[in-house]
């Protein structure tokens, strides 16, 4: 299991948290890029073996959205975010 | 090759066993071949079998990195179905499922194929309307699904004392599928091994490929390994959760994510349980083996994970839901527990095709792709040698995700 260190809550179980897949590029407008761009918006995500920044829900606890950068392969979280006083 | 029967038993049993023909050869790598395979899984080899046998081609090499039929196909369930959503998909399965029957006499290798059926226990009302639906799509290929009450669940189910009226989920009804079984995964992977090796195809162990190689006009020209550059104008990629890893090197994205899936056995048991139970609805699923161990599989863990063993807490919801329908259960020692990691597309289906890259052809996103090997090796193997897909694979494109043409099959496994 995952500790995941949540800027409100400091260091939780896995189980408080709801993934929320990996961070990819900026969601575009859909109307201003060509429909090949929204596509691959909507399709690709970064799969590497190795750190990914991902995006986590604590939404057993604090309901607070933030982003870690997490190995793949040995599951270690590399960065947490700061701190929130 | 060697045939295998009672009499090569009896006749090798005179001399203690010790004449036996080796299955498959290890010939050197050679520098150049007509098609590569990459990875020698149930994929990979089927592919490769079938590329010989179906349509002749057999200056084939398969590159494993590890040791044959060491990944995915020694991690699975070893569960054969046919019971999907899509029109694109269940005669695909219902292939595949036939394949599967026949492939002991085929390959001559005892697959220990049990045709034994699988019950579907649902909890809820709107997952049998689902399911019920799916039963009268696969009405029209000839798939076989259909619903029981709750007492017909228990009578084939003997085992199955919770989930009663008083219950957090009580039981509604289940459904049965017939033609599901189950059957020996190294069998497959080394049966198509065998069949393939004496066809002329070779398998080269121990050789992992860092990279894919790309000629100066952008086609497909060959794989770097750690022995070497081979060559090829033609190369299938069937690794499974490496996909990505693989397919970057030659500057392709593909819409796959790596998750990792649960399993674990217990202790051998007296028979207790002869169908294949799932039970979507509390993220399980079993069968008995042949040993009598108890072979569960359970849900993925939520984050991309590129692990071959599992989390606890996966571990521990998979076994909480399963006492509660299964109490006696409590007291069995669970033995062995393992994942896989394994690729999935944004609509759970699988991808064969050739790629932007040409030449260059995958065969991934297989959420389930056990039940899959010899329908897909069948239909990857025509793709290859024909240049144009078989008519039971050509839904399942690269290019169906640029119109967003999905072919949505997220639960009809554990994929979410």
């Amino acid at each position: 299991m995952l500790l995941i260190n949540c800027p409100f809550c400091k260091e939780r179980n896995e189980t408080e948290f709801v993934y929320g897949g990996p961070v990819g590029v900026d969601r575009p407008d859909p109307n201003a890029v060509a429909d090949q761009e929204w596509v691959d918006f909507l399709t690709l995500v970064p799969n590497p073996t190795g750190p990914v920044f991902e995006k986590w829900w604590h939404a057993r606890g604090c309901g607070e959205w933030f982003v870690i950068c997490r190995d793949t392969v040995t599951h270690e979280i590399l960065e947490s975010p700061d701190e929130k006083s | 090759m060697q045939n295998y029967s009672f009499f090569s038993l009896a006749r090798n049993a005179l001399s203690s066993h010790k004449n036996w023909q080796a299955a498959w050869r290890s010939p050197p790598l050679k520098e150049e071949y007509d098609v590569i395979i990459i990875g020698a899984g149930g994929h990979g080899l089927a592919t490769a079998y079938y590329l010989a046998k179906e349509f002749g081609i057999t200056n084939v090499a398969v590159l494993e990195r590890g040791w044959l039929g060491g990944g995915n196909v020694a991690r699975n369930t070893v569960t054969v179905r046919s019971n999907y959503l899509r029109d694109q998909s269940i005669p695909f399965y219902v292939k595949s499922v036939s394949l599967y029957e026949g492939l002991t006499k085929e390959l001559n290798f005892n697959m220990m194929h049990s045709k034994r059926t699988m019950v579907d226990v649902v909890h809820n009302y709107p997952k049998m309307r689902d399911l019920r639906r799916r039963q009268l799509t696969m009405d029209i290929y000839n798939s076989t699904y259909e619903q029981i009450t709750v007492e017909k669940v228990r009578q084939l189910i003997p085992a199955l004392t919770g989930g009663g009226p008083g219950s957090r989920l009580p039981i509604i009804g289940g459904m049965v599928h017939k033609d599901a079984g189950v059957n020996r995964h190294d069998a497959v992977a080394w049966g198509y091994a065998r069949a393939a090796d004496s066809l002329g195809v070779e398998m080269h162990q121990k050789t992992g490929v860092t990279a894919l190689l790309r000629a100066s006009n952008g086609d497909i020209q060959g794989v770097e390994t750690n022995k070497g550059v081979v060559k090829a104008k033609k190369v299938v990629v069937a690794v499974s959760g490496h996909t990505t890893t693989l397919t970057e090197t030659a500057g392709l994205k593909l819409p796959l994510r790596t998750m990792n899936l649960t399993a674990f056995v217990s202790e051998p048991i007296k028979p207790i349980v002869d169908v294949i139970v799932n039970c979507s609805d509390l993220g399980f699923y079993f069968s008995q083996s042949d040993k009598g161990e108890l072979v569960i599989g359970g849900a993925p863990d939520s984050a991309q994970s590129f692990r071959r063993d599992i989390k606890q807490h996966v571990f521990e919801d998979t076994v909480g839901a399963m006492l509660e329908l299964f109490p006696s259960f409590k007291k069995l020692k669970l033995l062995r527990q393992w994942g896989g990691h394994l690729d999935i597309t944004p609509d759970a289906s699988p991808i064969m095709d050739e790629t932007s890259v040409p030449g260059l052809y995958v065969t991934a996103g297989w959420w389930g792709g056990y039940k899959a090997i010899p329908a897909g090796g069948l239909t990857m193997a025509h793709h290859v040698a024909k240049n144009m897909p078989h008519p039971l694979m050509e839904a399942f494109t690269c290019n169906r995700f640029k119109n967003l043409d999905y072919i949505l099959e997220t639960g009809t496994t554990t994929a979410r």
